[in-house]
């Protein structure tokens, strides 16, 4: 096996695929398909690794190989060294208790309690009483909900009920946690406390967190890898932030392009050509990162070009705990402007990209 | 009314009550596990035995679509080995326990089929056993159902055993066919009419009390 230098090494990881393929029959009206086509990943041990793609692309039958409700047609899974298709059945629910999962409509039994719903993989791996109670209390506290234990699912919001599922999904102790799109059927700000409380979760507990979605907000927010799945094949990976700031294959950019401040206006957007006539303005996007994120850029910018500099869109966010800004600016596409402008660019290590020109 | 024909009249009530509950027992109490492997065997489920199912599926609904009345008579053979005799309340029972079991399965299995396959996911993820699966998640998740099943099935129950009266089967159906019908007594037809009724609202109202304490789907406080 090998992978690229970005990647943890085989022995460092805490899920690895390996060249794994998955086809589906057809079977009654739909035909047979090919869900993943030989992907090869390796998800680093206690790091929260993003699988990105549209719906279709893959990314559900690729998580559900790892706990093995899924068995792939070719290749490998390993989870924590083991090949997840030679488990017998005991093995695979042996496997199952250590690793937890969460699901995006939560999947909580509506006829049980809170506190039910947490206990409930643990009578499964048979505890007594005593120590499911001692269990599942502390759980309940550090998901924010010890106050509702008897309460019922459908009494509680969709952000509460996703904490019950991440308390049931840690009861066993899990060292690897499956999260399928946990996040997608609930509201922006929910999301954000869901998210958060990952992002806890990995840090506190070291537990390696695999979840798939289809929003870039999810992906920015608590990932520090990620790849980028299409047609059952992972087309783009690599540190989030190196991925974001240098997104390489056409997926990527087109699930990139929907993160607010990656957009130009409308009426920019509509004016925009691909060369420039006398008069116009350039359209440059620039990307800023690291040290040069902390610089006053637009004043020095402003300086250097000697001419009017107008900003179109920005964005100044973070991305794995590493400050990223995104700037669109115009400016006088005249020779002369122009060539200041990218001495002025290429001194400061800055990247850019010319979108087009507008009147 | 003479005093001798409200004895009758509550002695049929009584057998038809014996006649509903021992059929709804045995009857329920055999058709859950069909109930259940009917909706839990087909292929990719819990138990995958496809070929099974669709056997048992053809004996249930070759059952069911046996008009009761002839399969009361059909089954006499049986009936007699079973009770010893084929008329009487004690001989209604068995063809009303028969009738019971393909009935009850199929609700059992809709209630089951009706569960979120998420919820049967989940707890394959978490490690549960098929059987777990069937008992701590399948059955608990279709109580408020299986409570309205075995409803359905009681309130059914009471409807056959009014009509095992036409083969000697005792019970309410048969009072009111030798007294209200064939000595015209349209008062006794009357009133075995009206318990009837009466029972079907009592058992359709606990029911679905019970159903609806059990149902934790719906916010309330």
């Amino acid at each position: 096996m090998t992978f690229p230098s970005s990647e943890p090494s085989a022995g460092d990881a805490a899920v690895v695929f390996d060249g794994v393929s998955k086809r589906f029959a057809a079977s009654g009206k739909s035909g047979a398909f090919t869900a993943l086509n030989n992907v090869s990943l390796a998800v680093g041990r206690g790091s929260i690794t993003g699988i990105i793609g549209r719906s279709g692309a893959g990314k559900s039958t690729l998580i559900r190989l790892v706990n093995g409700l899924e068995k792939p047609s070719s290749g490998k899974v390993l989870v924590d060294g083991v090949d997840v298709g030679g488990l017998d059945e005991a093995g695979l629910r042996n496997l199952r208790r250590s690793v937890g999962m969460i699901f995006q409509h939560f999947n909580l039994l509506s006829s049980r309690t809170v506190f039910g719903n947490v206990a409930l993989p643990l009578e499964i791996a048979g505890m007594d009483r005593r120590a499911i109670e001692a269990r599942v209390r502390p759980l309940l506290d550090l998901v924010g909900l010890a106050d509702k234990h008897a309460r019922y699912p459908a009494e509680l919001s969709g952000g509460q009920k996703q904490r019950i599922g991440i308390a049931r999904a840690l009861a066993t102790e899990p060292k690897l946690l499956l999260s399928d799109e946990a996040t997608s059927a609930l509201d922006p700000e929910t999301t954000q406390s869901i998210l958060e409380l990952l992002k806890r979760i990995n840090a506190e507990l070291g537990l390696t967190v695999l979840l798939i979605t289809h929003e870039m907000e999810v992906v920015k927010a608590v990932t520090s890898d990620v790849a980028v799945i299409d047609k059952g094949e992972i087309v783009e990976r690599g540190h989030t932030f190196d991925v974001f700031t240098h997104p390489k294959h056409e997926t990527t950019r087109a699930l990139l392009s929907g993160l607010p401040g990656s957009k130009l206006p409308d009426a920019v957007a509509r004016g925009l050509k691909p060369a420039a006539s006398a008069g116009d303005r350039a359209v440059v996007r620039l990307t800023f990162f690291g040290a040069t994120a902390e610089r006053p850029l637009i004043s020095q910018l402003i300086k250097s070009v000697g001419a009017e500099v107008n900003i179109i869109a920005g964005t100044i966010d973070e991305i794995g705990g590493k400050p990223y800004g995104s700037l669109v600016v115009a400016y006088a596409a005249d020779a002369e402007t122009s060539g200041r402008a990218e001495r002025f660019f290429t001194e400061n290590g800055l990247v850019t990209e010319v979108l087009g020109y507008v009147a | 009314m003479s005093p001798d024909l409200l004895l009758l009249i509550g002695k049929a009530t009584l057998d038809t009550l014996r006649m509903v509950a021992i059929a709804g027992l045995i009857g329920s109490l055999i058709g859950l596990p069909i109930g259940i492997f009917l909706a839990t065997s087909g292929k990719g489920e819990l138990f995958p035995a496809p070929n099974i199912n669709r056997i048992v599926g053809l004996i249930v609904n070759a059952t069911r679509s046996t008009p009761f009345i002839i399969l009361v008579v059909a089954i006499i053979p049986f009936t007699r080995l079973v009770t010893g005799t084929s008329i009487g309340t004690k001989a209604a029972i068995v063809p009303l326990t028969i009738a019971t079991i393909p009935f009850f399965a199929r609700l059992v299995e809709a209630a089951i089929r009706d569960i979120d396959k998420g919820l049967i996911e989940a707890a394959r993820a978490m490690g549960a056993t098929p059987t777990q699966i069937v008992f701590k998640v399948l059955l608990a998740e279709a109580r408020p159902a299986l409570t309205l099943a075995l409803t359905m099935t009681i309130v059914s129950l009471i409807g056959y055993s009014a009509m095992v009266g036409a083969v000697g089967g005792g019970g309410l159906g048969d009072l009111g066919i030798r007294y209200g019908y064939q000595r015209f007594m349209p008062d006794v037809m009357l009133i075995v009419v009206v318990v009837l009724i009466v029972l079907v609202q009592v058992v359709q109202s606990a029911g679905d009390g019970l159903a609806r304490r059990f149902d934790k789907r719906s916010r309330k406080n």
